[in-house]
């Protein structure tokens, strides 16, 4: 089990910095830090002392792979490539454009996002998977009819219209909840309530759907035929042997977004002002501010990868045949 | 008059030429009639063909863009105007000259904001086109169902174009990674992992913002505003495609993986038939389903990507008319008294109905074409 577990940390080792040579690529070869102060001072007509000014203030004045004019180690390590993507692996994110620390940012700022995140992620999951089970129960019969076309028309809706319907509909017209905002300490509740209600509607459409597939595809197979002949219950059968061996397919999708839930939802933060880090990005984006964005692609890149080592792990604990193979 | 032919529009009259190619070649082949009439057997399916060859009929006549000669001074040569209008534009003239000065509720006759009259006391002013706007007008007087039917072109674009663009890649290498096998295989895979791990809202909206750069810094490659912004829309379509050809690619290397065993091919590479001809004429047409599928599959995604990411900042120019740049106008609204709802409301029935047409057809044609799908 451990060798399997080093086998695959060794294997995300590539993709890592596979990822980092794709951001820098992105961010420094495509524009010249040049062309991106210029765009960031915003006039036409820049002075090239401005220009300078912007790159020293920030650090993109050094070469960017090879420094021809440091003496000695410091001709790899006094670049824009080891400055701004290889200290990326010990989590130096450096400091933002506007100068602030971002590393300190994303610490802060991780705490409203899985306050956000996990509930929706947790409530989201039982809601999808107790329909997809109802739906299985009376399959090919009206109610199972009546319920994938609704998850269509579920699937069918733009998030933004569940965010913008949810806020209009329970915090104007009903004065529920706060429209948006976070708080300290217990107040935090009011102005979650929204949020994560809207996040588990909002994924009901897809969730079923795809949950009630993994079923109906277990449901066929030769061990419930079995099961059923020798007499067992038709309810007995889906939730101990049914549910029991989906599991595993639905595993696969669900570890993997785990680590993901650190990075927020970009949109249902930003909509309902939570300091997240999902509203961070959006920030970013708006401010064109680079260095945050690729901060953030690094680290969801990371978690991605975290994501899929605890998918493999987890395969090899429900799975014996993957262990030992 | 001078007919302008944009990127956008020659590719969608690829696209549209392909499709009717496909559906020409596809008719003489009995297994494929097959498929399709077990897809036209479903109403559903039929309701969603037909709206959706609406939206792209609608597209279509948008998609012929012109520029309008200007009023002719003597003795000098003809000019044009800066605006590319479209065949659209010109159809719907009336709609898009009748603004007003601000929001008016469907079919309202007096404006939606107080002003003071001529004789001075505050009331409602007539508007100037009463009855006339069908959904109403939005912040700056535009008529919503004008701005609604120039919406269907980019969603249905960005829906479209973004598939053909990445298919010739995910298709290529998604075949060689499985017939070839080896360190090629790997170095393919290596590929669409580490592309797949960056997460895509940021790996669009880190590349959006690199192009947005590029755009800026180069004025001088466009002559119209147009141009500039269908440049964009194509560089939205390209960097949408780098992001979803993994799923394809991999679906069709694991297919390939498969195909390979089978005794056609072994028979064939028994033969002697080089390699590149038996994934060209035994492998390519085996796998053809799967790419249908996720060509259908992948369209309404897209289209809902288009308003995300517009609403972030990362989407179509923010002059091209879209779903996403509607309600991203929109969206604040809804806080006024009294609610100004009837732009969202366009917005959201209109994308309902594309995206859903869209479901209700991947599914049908998933049924049909897909050997695993239940029956």
């Amino acid at each position: 089990m451990l060798a399997y577990i080093v086998r695959r940390l060794l294997y995300a080792i590539p993709i890592l910095i596979g990822v980092n040579v794709i951001t820098f690529a992105l961010f420094f070869v495509v524009n010249s830090p040049d062309d991106m102060a210029r765009m960031q001072l915003g006039v036409k007509r820049v002075m090239p002392e401005a220009v300078e000014k912007w790159k020293a203030e920030r650090g993109y004045d050094q070469p960017l792979f090879w420094n021809g004019a440091a003496a000695g180690l410091d001709k790899a390590t006094e670049t824009i490539f080891f400055k701004k993507s290889v200290r990326m692996f010990v989590f130096d994110f450096g400091r933002a454009d506007d100068g602030r620390d971002i590393s300190r940012e994303i610490s802060t700022r991780m705490g409203p996002s899985l306050a956000v995140a996990v509930p929706v992620f947790i409530l989201g999951l039982f809601v999808t998977i107790s329909f997809a089970l109802l739906l299985v129960y009376f399959r090919a019969s009206y109610l199972d009819t009546a319920g994938v076309v609704l998850c269509v028309g579920l699937m069918s809706i733009s998030a933004l219209f569940y965010i913008i319907g949810g806020q209009w509909l329970v915090s104007k017209v009903w004065h529920l909840v706060p429209i948006s905002g976070y708080g300290e300490g217990l107040t935090v509740a009011k102005f979650l309530v929204l949020p994560v209600a809207v996040g588990v509607i909002g994924g009901i459409g897809a969730g079923t759907r795809w949950y009630r597939t993994i079923f109906l595809e277990e449901i066929g197979k030769d061990y419930v035929r079995t099961a059923r002949a020798k007499g067992l219950s038709e309810r007995l059968l889906l939730f101990r042997h049914v549910l029991r061996n989906a599991l595993i397919p639905i595993l696969t999708g669900v570890v993997v977004v785990i680590p993901a839930l650190f990075t927020g939802n970009l949109l249902i933060e930003s909509f309902f002002g939570i300091p997240g880090l999902g509203s961070y990005t959006i920030e970013a984006i708006n401010a064109q501010d680079f260095a945050i964005v690729r901060s953030m692609v690094f680290i969801g890149s990371v978690l991605y990868i975290i994501g899929l080592l605890l998918t493999d792990i987890s395969y090899a604990l429900v799975d014996p045949r993957i262990r030992f193979q | 008059m001078k007919p302008v032919l944009l990127w956008s529009d020659a590719l969608f009259f690829l696209l549209i030429a392909l499709a009717l190619g496909s559906v020409w070649w596809g008719r003489r082949q009995e297994h494929l009639r097959a498929a399709w009439a077990a897809v036209w057997a479903k109403r559903r399916a039929r309701i969603a063909a037909a709206a959706l060859a609406g939206f792209f009929a609608i597209s279509f006549i948008d998609s012929l863009h012109y520029r309008a000669e200007l009023p002719r001074e003597a003795d000098k040569p003809v000019a044009y105007s800066v605006e590319v209008l479209s065949a659209l534009d010109a159809l719907l003239m009336p709609l898009k000259l009748n603004t007003e000065k601000t929001y008016s509720a469907p079919l309202a006759d007096e404006s939606f904001a107080k002003e003071i009259l001529a004789d001075g006391s505050s009331g409602f002013p007539p508007l100037k086109h009463a009855g006339a706007h069908l959904f109403g007008t939005d912040k700056v007087g535009q008529d919503v169902l004008y701005l609604t039917l120039k919406s269907i072109r980019t969603g249905l674009l960005i829906g479209t174009l973004t598939t053909l663009i990445m298919l010739p890649a995910a298709i290529l290498l998604g075949i060689i990674a499985g017939y070839v096998g080896g360190w090629v295989d790997d170095a393919i895979q290596y590929l669409y992992t580490t592309l797949n791990s960056i997460p895509g809202v940021l790996l669009i909206a880190a590349s959006v913002l690199m192009m947005q750069v590029v755009i800026d810094t180069h004025p001088d490659w466009f002559a119209t505003a147009a141009e500039r912004a269908d440049a964009r829309l194509l560089a939205l379509c390209a960097i949408l495609g780098v992001t979803s050809w993994t799923g394809l690619c991999r679906l069709l290397r694991g297919e390939t993986l498969k195909l390979r065993e089978m005794e056609y091919v072994q028979a064939a590479q028994a033969f002697g038939v080089a390699p590149l001809a038996i994934m060209l004429r035994h492998i390519l047409p085996n796998v053809m389903h799967i790419v249908l599928i996720a060509l259908v599959m992948d369209f309404s995604g897209l289209v809902l990507a288009e308003a995300v990411l517009s609403y972030i900042g990362v989407g179509v120019d923010p002059n091209t008319i879209s779903f996403g740049t509607m309600i991203n106008a929109a969206r604040l609204e809804l806080a006024r008294e009294p609610v100004v709802w009837w732009s969202l409301a366009a917005a959201f029935t209109f994308m309902f109905i594309m995206v859903l047409a869209a479901n209700l057809l991947a599914d049908a044609v998933r049924d049909a074409f897909d050997p695993r799908a239940a029956k």
